[in-house]
């Protein structure tokens, strides 16, 4: 039995075009559905990628990973005290666990000897066991599925409570607090661009201008704490990183301002979610880690064929402006004799 | 006292030590308005942490720093630090623009955007180090001595009345070198003080109005002629003396400062 079910299933699925891209939109009920899981990909993909540029400028993309593990003793001990999955006791204890992990590295890493990276490792992992030893004391009936926290489930999005503020049927629970975020997101970008620009460029520079820069970096380290508590549920505490960082990564190979590689999570977003979202329908996979796998290649080609500092570029350059000829005599040797 | 006579920069008894290792030891100091001051010593001396520590940015184990008569924090806004080139990451994705404008936030408020006066600033600051044709220019496709004077431009573009300037002439080409000291002196000529870290004890005298000398200690600070002389760069340089008393002999003219004031 097993032996014909994988003559029947190949490793990799024959490519069917209309059940891949035409099926996902046959009735409207499937319509419905999908489309709330392409939009929730929109969403992470886009808050992520605002808010990320900003953690990757400041060298801060670790900080990320660091946050997504350190909301899980926050959302077990909300549980435990609420004994429900309440949304607002949930989102605020993972916030709260989120920024206190942030705080603890930056405490560790300015007051003891340890080296940044070793300070950031082990606080996350720290309070990343505590979640883990919470759960499996107290959370019995928590229903916290280490598996969706570790990958997330987007394709279970639609399945969500809806949310209903006075009668009034919002939607999908996560999608809801997902859109929520992301315009939270985009107006505190737009509004106070001009000092998250300077406070990641010149620290010293935005003190002497009088900036507030520590209630400046806690204010986006709070957004981060938001983006990632709205967007594990959706792509897992690992597979946001990459949400993270990859958007402004890939356009730094086509723009150099921070403008134009904000303004570009838009489109690299919809390609993450709807190439995903295809990909993992024709391979019949995670849709997470499909988008995520779309992303990589689409840095990849960034990679390859970006006009700023992609490969190709690179050496198109170098065959144009060959080595100035004082370094390519270096077989001659002038003191000799 | 009154703030309009209070001096642009006073420090008192600063000591500043990392991990113990005392770096400054008891620096006290006065800088006068409308003066171009350099400050030299030898490698280690202090001169970078004396300048990071007036912008607080290391901290110091005891003394204070007084900016126009009032705790540095309160006169952070009207002070311009020129940093050492490495002290950003010059793969950020701004412009040279962009890098001139940030100097104008300062004049903007908190919620508004650069506007068309603070551009017209901007631009008129890059006009004056030559920098304008690379006002669209990615900050990490610049000579050293490009990237030097956009924070130049930039201090300019914030109309400080203090400038405090970690060896701005470090990997500048000559004519880069002559046209900074130029911008310096017409910077000093409309009133402002300016404080320059300077690592080239050949060009002090010529360059600069002021002196501090300073190896750990402060050796001496005051009026060019009165502060380059042998005997203070000795106690400066210490061991290392022998190297630069040819230099010192030959460029500061001390031999005919000596004579003078022997025959006066």
């Amino acid at each position: 039995m097993s032996k014909n079910k994988q003559a029947e299933e190949p490793f990799i699925p024959d490519f069917d075009a209309v059940d891949t891209f035409l099926t996902p939109w046959a009735t409207q009920a499937e319509t419905a559905w999908n489309g709330q899981i392409v939009t929730m990909g929109v969403l992470v993909s886009l808050a992520c990628g605002l808010i990320g540029s900003f953690i990757v400028v400041r060298k801060l993309a670790l900080m990320g990973d660091a946050i997504s593990h350190g909301i899980l003793p926050g959302l077990a001990l909300a549980f435990i005290i609420m004994q429900s999955r309440a949304l607002f006791p949930m989102f605020f204890g993972a916030c709260l666990a989120g920024l206190l992990c942030s705080l603890c590295i930056e405490w560790l890493q300015k007051k003891s000897i340890l080296k940044p990276d070793a300070a950031l490792g082990l606080t996350f992992t720290t309070f990343f066991a505590f979640g883990v030893l919470l759960i499996s004391l107290y959370g019995g009936n928590a229903h916290i599925d280490p598996e969706c926290l570790l990958y997330g489930e987007i394709g279970l999005i639609p399945l969500a409570e809806n949310l209903s503020i006075a009668g009034i049927q919002l939607g999908s629970r996560p999608l809801v607090s997902m859109l929520v975020v992301t315009v939270l997101v985009i107006v505190s970008i737009i509004v106070f661009y001009k000092q998250l620009l300077v406070t990641s460029f010149d620290y010293t520079l935005a003190k002497t201008l009088g900036l507030p820069v520590t209630l400046i970096h806690y204010g986006l380290m709070l957004l981060l704490a938001l983006t990632i508590v709205s967007a594990f549920e959706a792509v897992g505490v690992i597979l946001v990183i990459s949400m993270l960082i990859f958007p402004s990564v890939t356009a730094s190979f086509f723009f150099t301002r921070m403008p134009a590689i904000l303004v570009s999570s838009l489109p690299l977003s919809f390609v993450y979610s709807i190439g995903g979202f295809f990909l993992a329908r024709w391979l019949d996979c995670s849709i997470a880690g499909a988008m995520v796998l779309v992303a990589s290649l689409c840095f990849g080609l960034g990679w390859v064929f970006g006009p700023k500092g992609g490969l190709t570029w690179q050496l198109l350059h170098r065959l144009k402006h060959p080595h100035p000829s004082i370094i390519e005599r270096t077989d001659q040797y002038p003191i000799k004799e | 006292m009154n703030p309009s006579v209070s001096k642009p920069l006073e420090i008192h008894d600063l000591t500043v030590a990392y991990q113990r290792k005392p770096v400054l030891y008891g620096v006290d100091l006065e800088v006068s308005e409308g003066t171009l001051t350099g400050i030299i010593g030898p490698n280690g001396a202090g001169k970078s942490t004396l300048i990071k520590t007036i912008m607080g940015m290391v901290p110091s184990n005891g003394g204070w720093v007084k900016i126009f008569g009032k705790t540095a924090q309160k006169s952070y806004a009207r002070v311009g630090y020129v940093p050492q080139r490495e002290s950003v990451d010059w793969d950020f994705p701004v412009s040279v623009l962009d890098v001139v404008l940030m100097g104008r936030y300062g004049h903007v408020g908190w919620l508004k955007r650069v506007g068309k006066k603070d551009r017209i600033i901007a631009g008129e600051c890059l006009e004056k180090v030559n920098m304008l044709p690379f006002a669209d220019r990615q900050i990490g496709k610049l000579s050293g001595g490009q990237q030097q004077r956009v924070f130049l431009a930039r201090a300019l573009a914030q109309e400080s009345d203090l400038y405090l300037m970690d060896e701005p002439l470090a990997g500048v080409d000559a004519v880069t070198e002559k046209a900074i000291i130029e911008l310096l002196r017409e910077l000093k000529n409309q009133g402002k003080t300016l404080l320059v870290v300077h690592h080239d004890l050949s060009t002090a005298k010529a360059y600069f109005d002021q002196l501090i000398l300073l190896n750990m200690r402060l050796i001496a600070s005051g009026e060019v002629e009165k502060t380059f002389t042998r005997d203070l760069l000795q106690k400066t340089y210490g061991g290392r003396l022998t190297i630069f008393t040819e230099v010192a002999d030959q460029s500061a003219g001390v031999r005919e400062y000596e004579k003078e004031t022997e025959s006066s």
